[in-house]
């Protein structure tokens, strides 16, 4: 095999085995006779897909932007938050014990007293988001700055270096990879943090779009619903490994990585 | 000893008594015990001993990073409290910063160091001839676009060295700079400082295991005991300078790294 055919084929193996698995579904389906009330034909699910578009686009749109708004919280408190625990161990030793203990509470227990406090509406998909979010991008940043090596840091010292500009010169930049790789994990539980939201009780977005499809017995919309989901969450993970390959070129040492 | 020793009396850094252990009540290790030695302004010291010894230990004492247990070290008669200015350092690890290139990185002292750093914004392009100076006085001459990560071990080394240099510190500490490096890069590098050191006459503290390098570079020897570590040991190398590889193979600078050989095995046979 040529070179150039083994580029192509790298570049076409995800959609070979994506389509392999729909063919394998289908037939499947129509040689098992499955009822479409369990498990629709994935032609069938496309049917939908396209006719109910505007539909599917409406409600989309809401969850994005509801798990963009947590997703964008959860940056901006996570990197404030793993910058102080990196950089103080007494906020580490103070917070870090909280932090795991919240981790560990499922989001979706939550949902409902965020409902009883915001209302029905985009706030507690916001919120859900956020919360489930921020951690891994909390740990990360705090890694990145703890793990700053001690020469570095006598380097910094011998030369009079305030701790502020340990943090900014030494620091922060070296905390990015860690923050743009935890970004790629905290989009998709992002969206798993909406959809909960929207599922568990709301009026709004794709995961209550789902919920009541699913009431009227609609199966192909339900999963209409869960292809629409699945190909925002792979859209929104292209953007952060391009933006991560964009800001941290130096931590790939000028490999290629996909 | 070299002219430059002589010409002060007061000695640049003196160290009295002082032993530095680590952690606290009956864990604590000894690292060092009762070094007692001085620095005159522009010499360059080698300190040479068994790994563990508390070679480096010494240095962090010296640049004020570490406080001593006990004891008193001076630097310009001033008691040291404080991380000391005007130090630079270089470690066996290069240390330089991946997301910077090399020109960066050595423009890194003078973005934190004053004066240079009250000026830097206002007179960059003057710091950054200065580096290039630098770069190609070590060899590495239009390589300050490359990233660290793009070099070779023995340029990382360089470049560190130059880092550790362009602020002109009054203090050079080496920790084992070149004991990662291959040998050939190593000699080489051994020239390379030899040159640096020649031109600025800075004070050098070197930490080292490697004897003949020690006797290549230094004016003074110290050498050191097991741990908990002393100074057993003070050597005056009265060799001219320039040194050269030539030099490694006369009878004089073979003698000196013999003596010191010995002294180390007899400590170790202890």
């Amino acid at each position: 095999m040529s070179d150039a055919n083994r580029y192509y084929l790298k570049i076409a193996m995800p959609w070979l085995v994506m389509g392999a698995l729909l063919l394998i579904w289908e037939l499947a389906c129509i040689l098992l006779a499955i009822p479409e009330i369990i498990l629709p034909r994935p032609t069938k699910i496309f049917a939908v897909f396209i006719e109910r578009f505007d539909i599917l686009l409406r409600f989309c749109l809401e969850t994005l932007w509801t798990t963009t708004a947590g997703f964008v919280l959860a940056i901006v408190f996570g990197l404030l938050l793993g910058l102080a625990i990196g950089a103080s161990p007494f906020v580490y030793s103070g917070l870090y014990p909280l932090l795991i203990a919240f981790n560990a509470i499922p989001k979706v227990a939550i949902v409902p007293i965020l409902m009883i406090w915001l209302g029905v509406g985009a706030a507690p998909a916001i919120i859900t988001a956020f919360v489930i979010s921020f951690f891994p991008i909390v740990v990360n940043v705090a890694t990145g700055l703890a793990t700053i090596e001690p020469e570095m840091r006598d380097v910094m010292r011998s030369l009079g270096a305030t701790q502020y500009e340990i943090l900014t010169k030494v620091g922060i930049p070296r905390a990015m990879p860690y923050l743009f790789a935890s970004l790629k994990v905290a989009i998709t539980l992002a969206f798993i943090g909406s959809v909960i939201s929207e599922t568990v009780g709301g009026n709004r977005g794709i995961g209550f779009l789902m919920l009541s499809a699913g009431a009227r017995n609609d199966a192909p919309t339900t999963f209409a619903g869960l292809f629409a989901i699945a190909i925002m969450g792979v859209a929104m993970y292209a953007v952060c490994a391009l933006v991560e390959q964009r800001m941290t070129k130096w931590a790939f040492r000028g490999e290629v990585v996909g | 000893m070299t002219s430059a020793a002589q010409a002060d009396d007061a000695p640049l850094v003196e160290m009295r008594g002082v032993s530095l252990a680590y952690g606290r009540g009956p864990d604590a290790t000894l690292a060092l015990s009762d070094a007692t030695l001085s620095i005159a302004k522009g010499e360059f010291i080698a300190v040479v001993g068994p790994s563990g010894c508390g070679k480096s230990t010494l240095m962090k004492l010296v640049t004020g990073l570490l406080p001593p247990t006990s004891g008193e070290i001076l630097v310009h008669g001033q008691k040291v409290t404080k991380p000391i200015r005007g130090v630079g350092m270089a470690f066996q690890n290069p240390t330089l910063m991946p997301w910077r290139t090399t020109r960066d990185n050595i423009l890194l002292p003078l973005e934190v160091v004053e004066p240079h750093k009250k000026r830097f914004k206002a007179n960059k392009a003057e710091y950054v001839d200065k580096v290039e100076a630098l770069l190609a006085s070590v060899g590495l001459g239009g390589f300050g676009d490359k990233f660290p990560w793009q070099l070779s071990g023995g340029m990382q080394q360089r470049s560190n060295l130059c880092r550790a240099l362009v602020h002109e510190p009054e203090i050079l500490m080496l920790d084992e700079p070149f004991g990662a490096l291959d040998a050939f890069t190593r000699e080489d590098l051994w020239g390379v400082m030899q040159k640096l050191w020649l031109d600025r006459r800075f004070t050098a503290v070197l930490v080292t295991h490697d004897l003949r390098e020690a006797a290549y570079l230094a004016d003074t020897i110290y050498v050191m005991s097991k741990r908990p570590g002393r100074v057993i040991v003070r050597k005056t190398v009265d060799l001219p300078r320039p040194r050269t590889l030539e030099s490694t193979f006369e009878p004089h600078f073979v003698e000196i790294v013999h003596e010191l050989r010995d002294l180390i095995h007899q400590e170790y046979a202890v």
